[in-house]
């Protein structure tokens, strides 16, 4: 009887692993199973929640665009749409296009699911809650996304298709590209928190760094959306162009895997975003309270502080999704090149200077107020710069006659198609990396 | 024991894809024997307490490099559907060049570590390493690359080296002045 309670109160305080220790020693034996059973709770855990987020993501768009949403299947709110979805998947038979290469084609789905469980390890999701905590958590993050990139190639390839092989050019291109403005806004943290530590970045969090540096938040809330692939980013699937882009020859459960990858991949960055940025579990110490009888029930309180954060920004991702139009390609390439990347090496570099700079005497609030108002200021002198360089553009376009100048600057003579290169490539066409449009960045 | 039986699987996924990305025909699957290789030697080095250095592995190699090298097979025509053997008549000359680079390595990393251990390890025994050291392991080699008494010179030439290819691919890459450019 005592153990049962034992056992509850263990559950309950998410300390499943000392009730193992206390009741069966702590031999190498007892830590194995203590991993697996871990592992196995994790990732069943990661799997099936995807099934609440699909449906969830679905009645949120279906509300901010006036419609109702998936109302049939398992009652007014059709809460079993998308297990009726998946039994559906389950049961398709798997096609395998001729031509195909066997091994890519088929090892792609497996190792996108592999690759989106494998970052879960460093995940903080309560206090002493965590996976693994690496030295180098933000760093194997990286790591382990890089291997997505891979698999897009692997599945474009593999499946002797030409959309699909654009398809997973397009894909790549995108992800390569804006890994580079993440990984220099996650460098921000780390050197805020002095560590790669994910658990080491929660705790050097008194005031979350979402208040030290929201400028870096934000490319780095911007990258997460691009690597994951939604919209305004969300070109790996385009009709009109590529159909279904990298997944076009796939069906049944190969393709459900690549959806459900993109599923928890979006859920693991809003969590990321709120360990790096929202001070993931911690809400007011309350995550570190310890019941009088021994057991931690604030690590109860600390996962749901962290899975409350994690869906608001889910929800901001839907959010997002509902209401931005998709941009082009040229747009998403040039917007990442030409604004993210040299804004986020400007931003770590007066981060790095300026923190160095604080003395170590300071102040939390202090030191936070120092980097707020470094933020504030790059983003002010950012705007204004942007702002300086599209009234030129405008100028220029317009021959200097003031606004709507396309009519003055192409007259009558000229074919539209012919006059709209002609401009264009007198100013801009010694712009390296391909560059026709202006800097395409809609902030003002 | 444990940590053997892990080095002896690895080496032979490395070893194994290692042999594959030379002897495949198909030049895609050989891009992809060579990730294989690179992440046994992620693992290796996880295996010797260098997360750092086994997460940078698998991000600049397989992240990285071999999409470098995957586009260029995918770019380059016809190399897919190549059907001659990839071997040539030149194993002389490459048994040659692999016994001299073997020696030469022989003997420097004989003369930096001395390959018989000062203290005998019984097999099966893990070799101990201090906890303090691992990990703190980030922070020494953050040090070492800007420390004045350290590798900050080398890293440094390093960074102007990379920046100096980065500065010539874009002017490659430039479109002459009066050229159409076609993108």
């Amino acid at each position: 009887m005592n153990m049962i309670i034992d056992l509850l109160k263990s559950l309950i305080s998410l300390s499943l692993g000392d009730f193992i220790r206390r009741n069966f020693g702590t031999g190498p034996g007892t830590e194995l199973l203590i991993d697996i059973g871990g592992v196995v709770i994790l990732s069943t855990f990661c799997l099936l929640i995807v099934i609440f987020l699909i449906w969830l993501t679905r009645k949120l768009v279906a509300r901010m665009q006036d419609r109702i949403g998936p109302n049939r299947v398992g009652g007014r709110y059709g809460l079993l749409q998308t297990v009726a979805d998946v039994v559906k998947l389950l049961s398709k038979e798997l096609i395998h296009p001729s031509g195909a290469d066997w091994l890519s084609y088929n090892a792609a789905p497996i190792l996108t699911v592999m690759a989106a469980l494998l970052v879960w390890a460093v995940m903080p999701f309560a206090p002493g809650v965590i996976g693994v905590d690496l030295n180098i958590g933000v760093f194997y993050i990286m790591a382990i996304s890089s291997i997505s990139v891979v698999v897009l190639l692997l599945a474009g390839w593999g499946s002797n298709n030409k959309y699909a092989l654009l398809g997973a050019f397009r894909a790549v291109a995108q992800m390569v590209s804006y890994e580079v403005p993440m990984m220099l806004a996650l460098l921000v943290p780390v050197i805020l928190a002095r560590t790669m530590s994910t658990k080491g970045i929660i705790d050097a969090q008194n005031l979350p760094f979402i208040l030290f540096a929201p400028v870096s938040a934000l490319i780095f809330y911007i990258s997460t959306l691009a690597e994951t692939g939604r919209t305004p980013f969300d070109l790996l699937e385009a009709e009109s162009e590529i159909v279904a882009g990298f997944h076009i020859e796939y069906g049944g459960m190969k393709f459900g895997m690549f959806f459900l990858a993109e599923f928890v991949n979006t859920l693991f960055w809003s969590g990321m975003f709120v360990t790096l940025y929202l001070g993931g579990y911690r809400i007011f110490g309350l995550e570190n309270w310890v019941g009088g009888d021994g057991y931690p029930y604030g690590r109860l309180i600390g996962l749901i502080a962290f899975f409350a954060k994690t869906f608001f920004m889910y929800f901001v991702y839907d959010w997002i999704r509902g209401t931005l139009p998709r941009v082009r390609v040229d747009q998403i390439l040039n917007f990442n090149w030409k604004f993210m990347v040299p804004l986020s090496l400007v931003l770590i570099f007066f981060v790095a200077l300026v923190d160095k700079f604080i003395p170590d005497t300071a102040g939390t609030v202090t030191r936070m107020a120092i980097h707020l108002t470094l933020n504030l200021v790059i983003a002010a002198a950012t705007l204004e710069f942007l702002r300086r360089r599209g009234r030129q553009f405008r100028q220029e376009m317009s021959g200097g006659d003031g606004p709507g100048g396309r009519e003055t600057l192409y007259p009558d003579d000229h074919g539209h198609g012919a006059a709209h290169e002609a401009p264009a490539h007198s100013d801009h066409g010694d712009m390296p990396l391909g560059g026709r449009e202006p800097i395409a960045v809609p902030l003002h | 024991m444990s940590q053997q039986i892990i080095f002896f699987i690895l080496a032979a996924i490395t070893l194994t894809s290692a042999i594959a990305v030379v002897t495949m025909r198909n030049l895609f699957h050989a891009a992809l024997a060579l990730m294989v290789s690179f992440l046994g030697v992620a693992g290796i080095y996880v295996l010797l307490e260098a997360g750092f250095m086994g997460m940078a592995q698998l991000l600049v190699y397989i992240g990285a490099i071999s999409i470098l090298i995957i586009f260029a097979v995918m770019m380059t025509r016809r190399m897919m559907q190549t059907r001659e053997t990839p071997f040539n008549a030149q194993t002389l000359a490459a048994l040659v060049g692999t016994l001299i680079t073997m020696a030469i390595l022989f003997v420097v990393i004989g003369r930096l570590y001395p390959l018989a251990p000062t203290t005998e390890i019984p097999l099966g025994a893990a070799p101990q390493v201090d906890p303090a050291i691992i990990g703190s392991s980030i922070d020494q080699l953050g040090r070492a690359f800007v420390g004045a008494n350290a590798y900050v010179l080398p890293f440094e030439v390093a960074s102007v080296l990379l920046l100096a290819a980065l500065v010539g691919s874009i002017i490659i890459a430039w479109p002459r002045s009066g050229e159409e450019d076609n993108l």
